[in-house]
């Protein structure tokens, strides 16, 4: 169709069009963004560029556990005052968020940024795997903690990179799996409940 | 009469996809139904009921709702949940294998009751002691025979002379076995030993428990799963994402033996 003859006026346009490629934002929210943006003050407008402008500019990923950050080694592997023997293997870097916020964990993280999915067509050289292969080579880590999802895929990783620590002599642990919090019983499914029962604990 | 709001069937969970926020498409091979999909609300979320119900491999009896594009999955309770198969890398990835195959060479809302036994028998022999190789060879020489690719064994899909004991040849394009004769006018062929043959014929033609008499020989195996991943390939015109997969961990598998024979000595 000819832009020229569209009723909205090109720029607005042109915004519609980059808020409706991202994730969860459909045509008609992408309008109301854009239309609110554009009765927004300049200076509001402005800040939104400038963070997604920087956003690209300055995040990397840190170059020994892969985690989003602005400073190469990351704010957690420069930190003296974490435990360096352990290592927290997530998918995600979101996960270092939740894992973080319940201030029990003290080690260092692994970003994986994925898990292994073979009818997508994920392998072991899409994610992080030899990267961190190579960090545990100088002996320094005795405690691998395989902080997967609990899904099919998340499981599929953990055992496959059980398979290739464990004769590191290493110690590889995996998160509990069992009940969440705030949840009934009975909804439980078989292998939710399988797992709760082998990891009791005395109470 | 208006349709029922609501309906309940039993399920594999073959696929799933993520959908906004917490939610997932989750694809479902059924008895009767075939094969749907439906949107599966808040699944991702730590607290979700359905999650444990939903996921993949899982043989579970799910309730939905009509929706306006997708069905809604309202409801779903485990059947069997092939707990054992689940804790080994290996069984797992060859049963991801069974489910992407079903999932490619079906089309939605087409009922086919066999094929639904055929998926769970075999996820169920994969969970169990045996050769699951051969568990996989007779699942896709059944599953060919129930989407309408059976091969041609027994004579030359050529020329239709009845195929004699000597080495002939597999062509996917021809749908079978090509006597020596008719091969060198086909290119893209896969040459095929009287004893493999043989094998091939019998895990066509009988059940399980049947075939589960037989014993492979490395050479036969490997034979047997070249000429089957072609003719699977040239269907689909494309790969199996979860084959690629399978044959990097047999590598492993492979090395790891010949190092606990090197470390035994």
């Amino acid at each position: 169709m000819n832009q020229d003859l569209s009723p909205i006026a090109g720029a607005v346009n042109r915004l519609i069009q980059e808020f409706n490629r991202l994730p969860g934002i459909g045509p008609k929210s992408a309008q109301r963004i854009s239309y609110y943006l554009l009765r927004a003050p300049e200076e509001q407008t402005k800040l939104l560029a400038d963070a997604i402008v920087s956003v690209k500019e300055k995040i990397k990923l840190c170059s020994i556990c892969f985690n989003v950050t602005e400073t190469d080694p990351c704010s957690i592997c420069q930190n003296d005052q974490r435990d360096r023997s352990n290592i927290c293997i997530v998918e995600q870097p979101q996960d270092i968020l939740a894992v973080e916020h319940t201030k029990i964990y003290n080690g260092l993280y692994h970003v994986l940024h994925g898990a292994i999915s073979p009818t997508e067509g994920v392998g072991t050289s899409d994610i992080k795997i030899s990267e961190l292969m190579n960090r545990l080579q100088d002996g320094s880590v005795k405690e691998v903690i395989l902080a997967t999802n609990t899904n099919l895929e998340g499981e599929q990783t953990a055992m496959y990179l059980n398979k290739l620590i464990a004769p590191l002599g290493i110690n590889v642990t995996r998160l509990a799996r069992g009940l969440p919090f705030g949840t009934e019983l009975e909804y439980a499914d078989d292998v939710t409940l399988t797992r709760a029962f082998e990891g009791r604990q005395r109470f | 009469m208006t349709k029922p709001r609501n309906y309940q069937t039993e399920a594999i969970i073959i696929k799933k996809v993520k959908l906004g926020e917490a939610d997932r498409i989750l694809t479902l091979y059924t008895p009767h139904l075939g094969k749907i999909q439906g949107v599966a609300k808040g699944i991702r979320r730590p607290r979700s009921k359905l999650a444990g119900h939903l996921e993949l491999l899982t043989y579970s009896l799910v309730s939905l709702a009509h929706g306006r594009n997708l069905d809604i999955i309202i409801g779903s309770q485990t059947i069997e949940s092939f707990l054992s198969l689940k804790s080994d890398l290996w069984l797992t990835s060859c049963a991801l294998y069974a489910t992407e195959l079903i999932n490619q060479f079906t089309a939605d809302h087409i009922e086919n009751q066999s094929l639904f036994w055929l998926l769970l028998e075999t996820i169920r022999r994969l969970s169990e002691v045996g050769d699951i190789e051969l568990v996989l060879r007779h699942y896709e020489m059944h599953l060919l025979n129930e989407v309408g690719y059976r091969p041609e064994l027994m004579n030359c899909a050529s020329c239709h002379s009845k195929l004699k004991p000597v080495t002939n040849v597999f062509s996917p394009s021809s749908g079978g076995v090509l006597c020596p004769k008719c091969s060198r006018i086909h290119t893209l062929t896969y040459p095929l030993s009287v004893n493999t043959l043989k094998v091939l014929r019998l895990l066509q033609n009988s059940d399980y428990e049947t075939a589960s008499k037989i014993k492979m020989n490395p050479d036969i195996s490997r034979e047997m799963e070249n000429v089957i991943t072609h003719y699977i390939e040239y269907l689909l015109e494309r790969g199996v994402k979860s084959a690629v997969w399978l044959n990097i961990l047999r590598e492993q598998i492979k090395e790891e033996t010949l190092n606990q024979v090197v470390i035994s000595q």
